[in-house]
């Protein structure tokens, strides 16, 4: 397969390109950030994601989506990039949405899936639990208890945890990893609404003996595994393109900034200083979107290490978008440590970026163990 | 079964039948490669073989059209032939200036007869081609080169000297460039021609490079004839061919950051493993992991290249992106190869270092940032014809 976008994917590029130019561009961002915004979200822009078929561009026509695949996922994240939009697309679009896809039963698709595709319900998946993303050391748990379980621990990093209306949650069962989809209201669990250096907004999720019911349970106990890494190397793919948009836009934003900034009596675009570091930029985010592209198609395609095309994205995009950030700021000088201009809220959303779901340590790693050394 | 995965099939089975044992695996070095031509040498009898059947099927030159010998065959039927090779380990059957360089530029700029007469030697291997581009006082200005052909009628008299001419001694032809209109602004006086390095008033001498071997010559012409059924592309517009052979120069020697065994491989078997599994150098296990994805990267970037300029979606200058990352990520790779061999990789001589090769090798790259234009030449262009920055 060919690794540029087919025609439909690039009209689908065009769309959420021009719609969030439109309805959600930087200043919608600073807007909910500067009103301290009770949500931190826009509801009426998550509709309107869901009238796209955005919301649901993974999900199945027959619960509502677009029925779409990774390649269109990572379009819409790779527009939320540039322009930087708050939005529940991750956490409700991307990454519940494949846990329930592949593994929920019939009555939890049934639940949630038409009113993610909506626009409607948010939904947020609890993984992490330190400061680093570790998820083959998850320590929450989950007791069998009555009919159901009991789920004990501390999560944190939950994308939209704070406004979530069903939470999937990661824990330890008896001989291995089971999902669980818990009301955020259920007794025994505590949310706390972290606002995040990007003005994007997290939460940090206590679960004190939390009783559920085993129809909470998503596929089988002790299960959950495969579910989980499909729906996180989905994210992951997910997140590279989110990165390689931002560092993209970063990037374009820069060099229109040495066409038009002149000091010593020239457009600071003519030292050649400043073009080599903008040339060699431009080349690494050449190289990280075709390994983004590449990723994302291998997920589509079921490829044989596709995990492992993942990790090479999202290390790679994620060490690019750091660099065209951090030269952004630089090449834009005094303004470019101001509030007012955008580049450094560019800098802010590529930190958070490459936190989430494995930084380029955690990716590296996991390509060296699988190489052998 | 689609077509695609029809030819799949066959290609495995074929490649399976035909590529002898002693073509696979890595080329140990330089010398092990194939580059055919008049005085052709060959690692082993089998070496010859791989190199005539490939070149029969026109699988040297897998894209170019059957009727100049080449083998015809799609862009993904091509990609499906290359995936197929590297998954047997397949050496490539013959390494060539001609299939890499001029073959591509006289497919875009070559008369009927040019493309007939050359194309299909170059395909099977006969003839080796090298490149007179580079001069004394003409490097990163390639243009300001001095090379001069006179008009006499129906031939030109060629005199001057070029130099960093790769394999020269070892030659057949070589494509030069020389300057038919001196009073000319100087990219517009320049012609692109061929010729016979047996042609009386040719004569070359070796240069030792730091690696401790000579493959690069200077090259005099002292009254060559050069017949004007040579000329390639129009009189005077030898730039226009010489730019376009570039491109493809620079997508071949970018192709190089993305050769030899995995790296992780190469440092477990120099340095082992510790208890938990990993590379017991832990340092060194991090600069390896991030190479490997950057070259993992660079190769989808290259793929990815191809497909946009097959589908027209970019400039031609993209080669130089190709050009520069690909020879700066070889030359890294190399060091890295130099740091996981230690004490062992210094030796020079040594039976079993096979007469110093990781050494060598490691030398050698560091002019891959150099031969067919510097990287800082290759920043130049893109900031120039990618990003349009004012003042180049
Ligand atoms: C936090 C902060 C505190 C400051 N405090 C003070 C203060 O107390 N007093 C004061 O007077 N100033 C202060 N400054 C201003 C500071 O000195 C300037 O921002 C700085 O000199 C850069 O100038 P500029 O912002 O106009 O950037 P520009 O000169 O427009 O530079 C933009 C980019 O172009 C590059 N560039 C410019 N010319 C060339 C060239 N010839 N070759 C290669 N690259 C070039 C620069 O390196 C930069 O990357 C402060 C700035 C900041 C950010
Ligand atoms: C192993 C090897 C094989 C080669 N094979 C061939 C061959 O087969 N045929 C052939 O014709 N040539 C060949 N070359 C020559 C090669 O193309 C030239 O060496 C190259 O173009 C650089 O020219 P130069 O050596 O004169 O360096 P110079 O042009 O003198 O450059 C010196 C330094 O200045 C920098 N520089 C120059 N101009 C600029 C600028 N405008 N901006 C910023 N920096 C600049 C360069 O990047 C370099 O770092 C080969 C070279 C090597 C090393």
């Amino acid at each position: 397969m060919p690794l540029i976008l087919t025609e439909e994917q690039t009209m689908l590029k065009e769309a959420a390109d021009g719609f969030l130019a439109e309805h959600a561009p930087i200043t919608h961002l600073r807007q909910l950030r500067d009103s301290r915004d009770a949500e931190g979200v826009s509801r009426e822009l998550w509709r309107a994601f869901g009238e796209m078929g955005f919301a649901g561009v993974i999900i199945p026509e027959e619960h509502g989506g677009s029925g779409l695949g990774a390649v269109e996922a990572g379009v819409v994240a790779e527009a939320l990039g540039r322009t930087l939009t708050p939005s529940p697309f991750f956490g409700s679009s991307v990454l519940a949405a494949r846990i329930l896809i592949d593994a929920a039963s019939a009555e939890q698709q049934a639940a949630w899936l038409p009113k993610i595709a909506a626009g409607e319900a948010i939904l947020s998946l609890a993984v992490d639990e330190g400061p680093k993303h570790q998820p083959s050391r998850i320590a929450t748990t989950a007791e069998r208890s009555g009919n159901g379980f009991k789920l004990n621990g501390a999560k944190g990093f939950v994308l939209d945890g704070h406004i979530a209306d069903a939470l999937i949650v990661a824990a330890k069962t008896e001989t291995g990893t089971t999902l669980f989809l818990v009301d955020p209201k259920t007794a025994g669990i505590e949310i706390e609404r972290t606002v995040m250096v990007d003005a994007h907004n997290a939460a940090r999720i206590t679960l004190k003996d939390v009783q559920v019911d085993a129809d909470a349970v998503i596929g089988a106990v002790d299960g959950g595994e495969g579910a989980l890494n499909a729906a996180l190397d989905l994210g992951r793919a997910c997140a590279a393109a989110c990165l390689t948009g931002a560092g993209d836009e970063a990037f374009r934003v820069t060099v229109e900034y040495l066409r038009t900034r002149k000091q010593f009596g020239r457009a600071i675009g003519e030292f050649q200083a400043l073009q080599h570091r903008a040339a060699h930029l431009f080349t690494e985010l050449e190289i990280a979107k075709a390994a983004t592209l590449a990723a994302l198609q291998r997920l589509d395609a079921g490829a044989d290490k596709a995990d492992l095309a993942v990790s090479v994205a999202k290390a790679k995009a994620g060490r690019v978008a750091e660099l065209a950030v951090q030269e952004a700021v630089q090449m834009h000088g005094g303004v470019g440590m101001t509030d007012e201009y955008d580049v450094g809220l560019f800098m802010k959303r590529v930190r958070v970026l490459n936190e989430l779901l494995g930084d380029a340590g955690f990716h590296a790693d996991r390509l060296a163990r699988a190489g052998g050394y | 079964m689609t077509d695609l995965e029809t030819f799949r099939a066959e290609t495995r089975a074929w490649l399976e039948a035909n590529c002898p044992a002693e073509c696979r695996g890595p080329a140990e070095n330089d010398e092990d490669r194939v580059w055919g031509g008049r005085n052709a040498v060959f690692k082993t009898p089998a070496h010859k073989r791989w190199m005539e059947v490939m070149g029969e099927r026109g699988w040297t030159a897998p894209e170019w059209p059957r009727e100049y010998g080449g083998g015809g065959l799609s862009r993904e039927e091509a990609k499906v032939l290359a995936s197929e090779m590297r998954r047997i380990d397949a050496q490539s059957p013959l390494s060539s200036f001609g299939i890499w360089m001029l073959g591509p530029a006289l497919l875009q700029f070559g008369t009927e007869e040019q493309k007939k007469r050359f194309l299909p030697e170059i395909v099977r291997g006969e003839i080796r081609w090298c490149q007179g581009y580079s001069e004394p006082g003409a490097g990163s200005d390639l243009a300001g080169l001095q090379t001069r052909a006179e008009d006499r009628g129906d031939h030109w008299i060629v005199n001057g000297q070029k130099v960093w001419t790769s394999y020269a001694d070892k030659a057949d032809w070589i494509f030069c460039l020389v300057r038919t209109d001196p009073d000319a602004p100087k990219h517009l006086g320049i012609s692109f021609v061929l010729f016979d390095m047996a042609t009386p008033g040719v004569t070359t001498r070796p240069i030792t490079l730091i690696s401790g071997k000579s493959p690069f010559c200077e090259t005099f012409f002292d009254n060559v004839r050069v017949e004007k059924e040579n000329l390639v592309g129009t009189l005077n517009r030898g730039w226009d061919v010489a730019k376009a052979l570039l491109a493809h120069e620079r997508t071949m020697i970018g192709a190089m950051g993305d050769m030899g065994r995995p790296m992780g491989q190469v440092a477990v078997d120099s340095l082992g493993l510790d208890d938990s599994g990993r590379l017991d150098e832990p340092m060194l296990r991090t600069k390896i992991a991030e190479l490997e994805i950057d070259v993992a990267a660079f190769r989808l970037s290259m793929e990815r290249v191809g497909d946009q300029v097959k589908a027209r979606q970019v400039s031609p200058a993209i080669a130089s992106m190709l050009k520069y990352y690909g020879s700066e990520l070889n030359k890294r790779r190399h060091e890295l190869a130099m740091a996981a061999g230690g004490s062992d990789a210094l030796e020079w001589e040594s039976e079993r270092s096979k007469g110093g090769t990781p050494a060598r090798e490691w030398l050698r790259t560091k002019a891959n940032s150099i031969e067919g234009g510097t990287s800082e030449v290759q920043l130049n262009i893109i900031a120039k014809h990618l990003l349009q920055l004012p003042g180049v």
